[in-house]
């Protein structure tokens, strides 16, 4: 029974497929996946959007919105309806273009940032038997099209002519290129251990039990740093707080989409949301298990519900995050990049390798941590090393 | 000959003579940026999905992003005024021309070009063959490419670092303003090169 | 005409282009774009030969073109160093200005 709902999605899909003519399947098969992601991540997206507002409204001991419900009723369901009136507002609103702007650019970018996002989810696995496209070099595709998405800050913030949108497209790109590296350092790890980019493979390589726990990577030291630092390099990817360099509001306006409106700005917002659960995503099925549970007595719990649950726990702590910490500055951002994880992410390499040819038993962890550990401190000293840290003086007023 | 080819090879074709020809630099840069994905599905289009999604990685997400840093950093992202093309540009397109006649008559006329097998099923290169390859067979290359990549780094940071300003006495005011000027540039250049090396 | 001319057609044209460009164009970057296209006319003719030709199994081509990547990448990483160091030099980045390697 519970193998039944695991595989739903699975059965249903074939048996939709069963009234269609052989030589249509391929075609329709891809068009179902690509409806079913179409409509679920929007979805999702949507919900954040509200989730987010109420959450930040309660860290800062407000409601945040809690009025719309469902139209035309009286039900209010804690204002969880507020996506609806905001995206009516967003479609509604008039699209300004700048005169100045460079037209063709300027309309091309939201689609350019969208399409290669949502080419992403094409290789995550949701559940068992659930990716879409099994490649073989599946990591390496994601970061390929994740590539695409800078070229499309630079088309917005480069084609509006407005000081503040290319100061925030450059903020950007040089934030992602210097984070792309540690993202892709650390997930190299993982593909050391498992001997293969596919994701699935991935997944099921975690999808064993030792003691009732699952062999998920987070559970293993370099597991751990690895999963640490692709956590960090996903919030500076997805331009999230203290990352949010490129959009701080409080010095240029919105950064590179300031001068977009309409619906323009929401297929932004849309996109910087939906790389947000990509990422996410990649880091669920590389360090999480993907679609797995952790405890071998929880495998009765369908495999998509772990992991959307999953992502659902991360993305709460996305924005718990964004309520709690202040921006970094720009040197602060590139050296925390470059000086502590990128070296961090190389030493986590070879504490990967020494894990993978050392004998199963505890020196191995031992070794690794201490390893990590001893990186950690030299590491952290290093940057903190020119850092004037002292208790801070406040002068007030007599 | 699939029509998925003639389409791709239609891009990528159109967009790498846009990059050639656009007088605005950015817009050439942007079309390159089109012609190496339409490159990149050309090489997905030949079964090889390994260096096509590399070529995506590589060129586009980096190659493309540094000419556009690069098209800033020496301020000529306006659409210029003056004549873009070199005073003997007939020459280099009858050049070229004859270039491409010479080479398309080659390949035309060849023997030596394999003709059977031209329609084979596609061959397995699966990520563990190549990288099986690239540790045995090819581990010297990839050594020197390591080293390379480093000599890269090194180099593209030393060259765009700022320069001493030697100056000072005969041309002070200008000098100050260079220096004012370079300030930023050398910074993000140095990251930049940063990156090619460290990818 | 079998797929692997049809392939080595578009290098060629492709070739060409990138050719015209280079010789052509009067700012450097431009120039240097040039030569990025064709190596990646060269980088299609490995691929061509490597899906039609008589060994696949080897993985020749394939290997070349992975190589023949790294190395554009830091010579646009050199050559992008260079183009930003004349600017600063001589405040212009177009090729017939840039005449004497004098300072």
């Amino acid at each position: 029974m519970a193998d039944k709902i695991d595989q739903i999605f699975v059965t249903l899909k074939a048996l939709l497929l069963g009234y269609v003519p052989e030589a249509l399947q391929p075609l329709v098969s891809g068009l179902l996946s690509v409806l079913l992601v179409l409509s679920v991540f929007p979805g999702i997206f949507a919900l954040v959007t509200v989730i987010e507002r109420k959450g930040l409204g309660r860290i800062q001991n407000r409601l945040g919105p809690n009025r719309v419900g469902i139209p035309f009723t009286k039900i209010r369901l804690c204002g969880f309806g507020q996506f609806i009136p905001d995206g009516i507002k967003s479609l509604t609103k008039e699209d300004v273009v700048p005169r100045a702007a460079d037209k063709v650019v300027h309309y091309l970018a939201p689609i350019v940032m969208l399409v290669p996002v949502l080419l992403a989810y094409a290789v995550l696995p949701f559940g068992r038997h659930m990716t879409i496209a099994d490649f073989d070099a599946g990591l390496l595709f994601f970061f390929a099209v994740g590539g695409a998405v800078e070229v499309s800050v630079f088309m917005a913030g480069w084609s509006s002519r407005n000081k503040y949108s290319l100061l925030g497209a450059m903020r950007a790109i040089a934030q992602m290129i210097s984070y792309e590296i540690p993202l892709i350092l650390s997930a190299v790890t993982v593909v050391m251990i498992v001997g293969s980019l596919n994701l699935s493979e991935i997944v099921q390589q975690q999808n064993a039990y030792t003691h009732g726990l699952a062999h998920w990577f987070v559970f293993t030291p370099w597991g751990l740093v690895g999963f640490l630092l692709f956590f960090i390099a996903s919030l500076a990817e997805s331009n999230r707080c203290p990352f949010d360099l490129p959009e701080a509001e409080s010095e240029i306006i919105a950064g590179y989409f300031t001068e977009y409106s309409g619906f323009k700005f929401a297929l932004f917002f849309l996109g910087e949301y939906l790389g947000m659960f990509a990422i996410i995503g990649l880091g669920i099925t590389l360090f999480l298990g993907g679609w797995t549970s952790p405890l071998a007595a929880l495998t009765w719990i369908p495999s998509y519900v772990w992991f959307f649950g999953k992502l659902a726990a991360i993305v709460f702590v996305f924005i718990w995050i964004r309520g709690t910490l202040p921006r970094l500055r720009m040197d602060q951002l590139m050296n925390l990049a470059w000086k502590f994880m990128l070296p961090l992410a190389l030493i986590n390499i070879v504490v990967a390798a020494i894990w993978h040819f050392m004998a199963v038993d505890w020196p191995r962890w031992l070794v690794c941590s201490a390893l990590i550990f001893g990186a950690y401190v030299v590491l952290g000293r290093g940057l903190m090393k020119h850092q004037k840290l002292g208790k801070r003086t406040y002068r007030f007023a007599e | 000959m699939s029509l998925s080819l003639i389409i791709l090879a239609f891009v990528t074709l159109l967009a790498a003579s846009a990059a050639m020809s656009l007088r605005n630099l950015v817009h050439c840069a942007l079309a390159l940026a089109v012609t190496f994905a339409g490159l990149a599905a050309l090489y997905l289009n030949l079964d090889a999905q390994f260096v096509g999604f590399a070529q995506i990685l590589v060129y586009v997400g980096a190659v493309a992003i540094l000419i556009v840093f690069a098209i800033l950093l020496t301020r000529s992202g306006d659409t210029p005024n003056e004549a873009v093309l070199a005073p003997g540009w007939i020459s280099g397109i009858a050049i070229s021309a004859g270039v491409f006649t010479v080479l398309g008559w080659a390949v035309l006329n060849s023997k030596a070009l394999p003709s059977s097998g031209t329609l084979s099923l596609a061959p397995a290169a699966t990520v563990k063959d190549i990288g099986k390859v690239l540790m045995e067979q090819y581990v010297l290359p990839l050594e020197v490419i390591g080293l390379l990549l480093t000599a890269a780094m090194i180099g593209a940071v030393v060259i765009a670092l700022k320069e001493p300003s030697k100056s000072s006495s005969s041309r002070g005011d200008e000098a100050q303003i260079k220096k004012t000027e370079q300030v930023e540039p050398s910074h993000v250049g140095s990251y930049v090169g940063e990156k090619k090396g460290a990818a | 005409m079998s797929p692997l001319q049809t392939c080595l057609l578009i290098s060629a044209l492709l070739f060409a282009i990138g050719f015209a460009g280079a010789v052509t164009r009067r700012h450097a970057i431009l120039a240097l774009v040039g030569i990025e296209l064709m190596l990646n006319a060269a980088n299609l003719n490995f691929i061509a030969f490597w899906r039609y030709g008589a060994h696949p199994e080897a993985l020749t081509g394939i290997l070349f073109v992975i190589f023949s990547i790294a190395i554009a990448a830091a010579e646009a990483a050199v050559g992008l160093a260079l183009i930003i160091a004349i600017y600063r030099h001589y405040r212009t980045s177009n090729l017939d200005e840039v005449k004497d390697l004098k300072g």
